[in-house]
């Protein structure tokens, strides 16, 4: 099969490479350039699992073919921190106990970062239903959903919370 | 961070900086030179003959290494086991070959497969092998099964898999007691995918200058998979090394040993590549074990003042086409020994009549049996309280086992540790406020409104042991656990736990039980497990084990480590050992505390070895093998309130309480989130998943597009709360929790639908309680049509 040039930024770096035209973002991301932390959890689109941001919103990279993602942004679970500094989802995933096995996590993170960027300040509903393309076994979702209200906060504390925030 | 308690803390999980940046290697993430990729040919029928498999077109597509079917595995890649093969119930155990042989048994059974240089290569020329197959007639349905000419293997008649009983009273006797009656009812519990988020998969590597093949296995316990894959493959077990890398949940669906494990771990033998199978979703669904599958008729015997005097059930249950590795234990010994719960029931009957069927292979999901269990008992129990008009709280606190009566001996035989019943009951109570939901309830069925109440009162039976009683079930294998403790010469620590957790937390759990019995910062210890080549020997995580069995080996490992380090101080500071203290990680001489050494001191004298008492051999570390004297029994009572809506039959969970007991707690942080996962699931149950299948055998829910997995805007905000009954049968008074919710959760919500319906005479609806289910029964009740 005759490859295509791809050339994309990914997690701040530049990176061309020659896929197949067929190649999902997804499998461009871990097995062309081997960031293994976007993980494949369904063939349907339904778990969210592989959740990355393109060009800072949320998207499924198994429904994306690594050739639409010409020229994109992309962020993937390994650019979240900055400086070895974890983002503040990252933080509340840890401290609220808003993981087990960890194979959604990644993608839930992505997805909550995105909900976050729209609604700084979202209720519990408003997470609930943001997180419904993302499938978790484990945690029976309260404490991801706990673990989004403390990013909030830490992310609204960063820029100055309005009044009436927490 | 610093010394932490055994019991009580809160602290973040050691596990989680890995996954939350994305570092963790899962079975998929492991990429090594050379590797090619496997794929699989599945039936796409539930029960045929092949007649020809042409792998030509195959052989020559773009990329191809290999095309094998049975044939060319003859000889070296011998039939799966089952390991746990129950005696005395007539079991039937045809073999199961890596590949199907002659005939297909359900769809999505392996016929090919193919190994090509990338996996899109494989995937494509696996759609080249053109099989030619006789279409059976299938049998699906275990009725129709067990009546059936067409069998699903030719020498298991009526597709009987075994016939199971328990009995212990008479429970004829009781039922004709004067005054009782018995309330009979037949109960689904349906058949359940388990879907942990990350699929099966299997990398191997085969080095044929050392004769090494290492495997990286998505198992729950990868020295099982060692011992059973040596087998297998006729491969010196010391040369087979399995590693269980960071594993993407289980719930019982990575127990098994599976015929891809072997079949790939043959191949990198044979093509001395490395190779790396991943399943798809759809794969997952097909050939990935289901759990449940229960039909049961029961019938409970009950004096008119609700004390309940006898249980007979009969069930059957679903096998699939092949008998997986645990499967005859999850519907007989834990499931008929454990259908007493938390009550005083003193004649119990139990029959279970397994059936092989043109499905998927059925094994052990999250509990087990004990949910299945757990689901007959408490939905009888609700349905004797409504024909005795006696209120479900009620009924339950007259026959639960006082806590004054432990040890106590249920009719089956298992005698449980523990416990404190009624106020686990109490405080469930308590929280919801029964009495105003009661009164709640009655007011909005004054406006039409059909609000629910349900209660669900378990235990459940975990941590299995000792060995030599779970061997005498049948069970090949030990169930005791090994732990290894190890200072090292800079005083850092390191443990090695045959446990194989995958989500369940015991890094931080078995960290913080070292750094208190040691003194050590929690950072200090590092808690290693999951590869065979680092830990002697391990029986794995599942059965809610981890904690009360591994966690109690590596309690008693660090005593031994503790024990040696005090002898190398009072040497060293020439005192007997007796007027040591050991006091925040460090000896001193009683009434002296400035004379004194840090454990951290003592490790490194313990690896120079300059200065040691007489006989006494280098090094500073302790191991233990612990086989526990019995199960452990933790318990509790969930409680939840729903509404109906009866216009579209949707059922809203209003409040979940869950009052869970399980011993003494490490980490309350980690116990509600296991408490929490478990809910999900059960909750799960009650209202959405359910597998199906059609008449000829196709898995009509075969994506996670058709099966609901639920989803966070579906699930309630769950309020727990825990009493804590310590065990007696370990040290550290803990009990299992990884599988409560589950059992709990699934009698609790459907217990508070049908409480919800109960004005419109809906006696039961079986689960899941699907709107369109709902709906119709409130429609046919109301006298429409439905």
């Amino acid at each position: 099969m005759t490859g295509v040039r791809v050339s994309m930024t990914v997690n701040g770096v530049e990176y061309t490479r020659d896929v197949e035209p067929r190649t999902l973002l997804v499998y461009f991301l871990r097995e062309h350039l081997g960031l293994t932390g976007t993980h494949v959890g369904c063939d349907t689109s339904t778990c969210g699992a592989c959740t990355v941001l393109m060009d800072g919103k949320a998207v499924k990279s198994c429904t994306v073919l690594a050739v639409q993602a010409e020229g994109a942004r992309i962020t993937t679970v390994e650019g979240l921190a900055r400086d070895g500094e974890l983002h503040p989802i990252q933080q509340a995933f840890w401290d609220e106990h808003g993981l087990q096995c960890g194979f959604c996590t990644p993608g839930m993170m992505l997805a909550a970062v995105d909900l976050l960027q729209r609604n700084p300040n979202p209720t519990e509903d408003e997470i609930r239903h943001a997180l419904e393309g993302n499938l978790c076994r484990c945690t029976g979702y309260q404490h991801i959903v706990n673990a989004v209200k403390a990013a909030s906060r830490i992310m609204g504390a960063a820029v100055g919370a309005p009044a009436g925030g927490e | 961070m610093a010394v932490t308690q055994v019991f009580g803390a809160r602290v973040r999980r050691r596990e989680d900086p890995r996954l939350i940046r994305g570092t963790a290697t899962y079975t998929d993430d492991v990429t090594l030179p050379g590797l090619c990729y496997a794929a699989f040919v599945r039936s796409p029928h539930a029960h045929a003959r092949i007649r020809r498999v042409d792998t030509s077109r195959a052989r020559s597509a773009p990329g191809v290494l290999g095309v094998f079917t049975i044939q060319d595995l003859e000889g070296k890649v011998n039939p799966i086991p089952c390991g746990w093969q129950v005696p005395n119930c007539d079991l039937k155990t045809p073999p199961h070959p890596p590949l199907a042989r002659d005939k297909v048994r359900f769809v999505g059974d392996a016929v090919a497969v193919v190994v090509a240089e990338s996996r899109a290569q494989a995937y494509d020329a696996a759609a080249l092998v053109d099989v030619e197959y006789e279409v059976l007639p299938a049998v699906v349905d275990m009725e129709a099964a067990l009546q059936s000419t067409t069998l699903v293997h030719e020498d298991v008649p009526h597709n009987r898999v075994l016939l199971w009983s328990v009995k212990g009273g008479d429970f004829g006797a009781a039922a004709r007691e004067p005054g009782v009656r018995v309330v009979r009812q037949r109960l689904v519990n349906q058949r359940l995918i388990p879907n942990a988020m990350e699929t099966r998969a299997v990398t191997a590597q085969y080095n044929p200058g050392t004769g090494e093949l290492t495997l990286w296995v998505t198992s729950q316990n990868p020295h099982i998979a060692r011992v059973i894959l040596s087998g297998v493959l006729s491969f010196p077990e010391h040369k087979l090394r399995v590693i269980a890398p960071e594993v993407g949940g289980g719930f019982g669906s990575k127990i098994p040993v599976y015929p891809e494990e072997a079949v790939v771990a043959h191949l990198a033998t044979r093509l001395a590549r490395p190779v790396k199978w991943a399943e798809t979703r759809r794969e997952n669904y097909l050939a990935t074990i289901h759990g449940r599958d229960h039909i049961t008729d029961a019938e409970m015997a009950v004096r008119p003042d609700g004390t309940v005097v006898g249980l007979r059930v009969r069930t059957l249950a679903n096998f699939g086409a092949y008998l997986s590795t645990a499967a005859p234990a999850i519907p007989t010994i834990l499931y008929g020994l454990v259908l007493s719960g938390p009550y005083r029931i003193p004649n119990i009957e139990c029959e279970v009549t397994g059936v092989f069927t043109n499905t998927t292979p059925t094994d052990a999901y999250r509990g087990a049996g004990r949910p299945e269990a757990t689901y007959v008992l408490e939905r009888m129990m609700d349905l004797a309280a409504r024909e005795l008009g006696l209120d479900p709280a009620e009924i339950r606190r007259r026959n639960l086992i006082p806590k004054d009566q432990f040890p106590y001996t249920v009719a089956t035989g298992i005698t449980y540790d523990s416990g404190d019943y009624a106020r686990a009951l109490d405080r469930a109570l308590e929280i919801l406020d029964y009495p105003k939901v009661r009164a709640e309830q009655a007011a909005a069925r004054q406006q039409g409104r059909y609000l629910g109440v349900g209660l669900s009162t378990y235990v459940e039976i975990c941590g299995a042991g000792p060995s030599k009683v779970v061997g005498s079930t049948g069970f090949a294998g030990g169930l005791w656990e090994s732990a290894v403790v190890r200072f090292s010469p800079t005083g850092k620590v390191t443990v090695f736990t045959g446990t194989s957790p995958h989500g369940q937390g015991e890094e931080t759990t078995f960290a913080q039980i070292v750094s208190h019995e040691l003194g050590v910062p929690l950072d200090d210890v590092e808690v290693l497990h999951g590869d065979t080549d680092s830990i002697l020997m391990g029986w794995g995580t599942y059965g809610s084990r981890t904690t009360p069995v591994g966690g109690t080996a590596v309690y008693l490992a660090a005593q031994k480590v503790k024990e040696k380090a005090k002898r190398i101080a009072a040497h060293q500071l020439e005192v007997s050992a007796d007027d040591l203290v050991f006091e925040n990680g460090r000896f001193h001489v009683r009434g002296a505390p400035d004379r004194g050494m840090t454990i951290q001191e003592v490790a490194l004298q313990a690896y120079l070895a300059w200065n040691l008492p007489e006989g006494m051999e280098p090094g500073l570390e302790g191991q233990a093998n612990w086989d526990p004297s019995n199960f452990v029994f933790p318990f509790g009572t969930h409680a939840c309130v729903v509404e109906v809506d009866p216009e579209t039959g949707q059922v809203r969970i209003l409040r979940y309480v869950a009052v869970d007991d399980c011993g003494r707690v490490i980490n309350p942080l980690i116990v509600d989130g296991q408490v929490h996962g478990g809910i999900a699931q059960g909750v799960a149950q009650a209202l959405w998943e359910g597998a199906r299948y059609d008449p000829a055998g196709n898995l009509l829910t075969g994506s996670m597009a058709e099966y609901a997995v639920p989803k966070a805007s579906w699930l309630p905000r769950l309020e727990c709360d825990r009493t804590e009954t310590p065990t007696p049968v370990n040290p550290l008074g803990v009990k299992g929790v990884g599988e409560t919710g589950t059992i709990a959760a699934t009698p609790c919500v459907v217990n508070a639908v049908m409480d919800a319906l109960s004005p419109l005479g809906i006696r039961h609806l079986d689960m899941p309680l699907w709107p369109e289910r709902v709906w119709r029964a409130i429609r046919q009740a109301k006298g429409g049509a439905a």
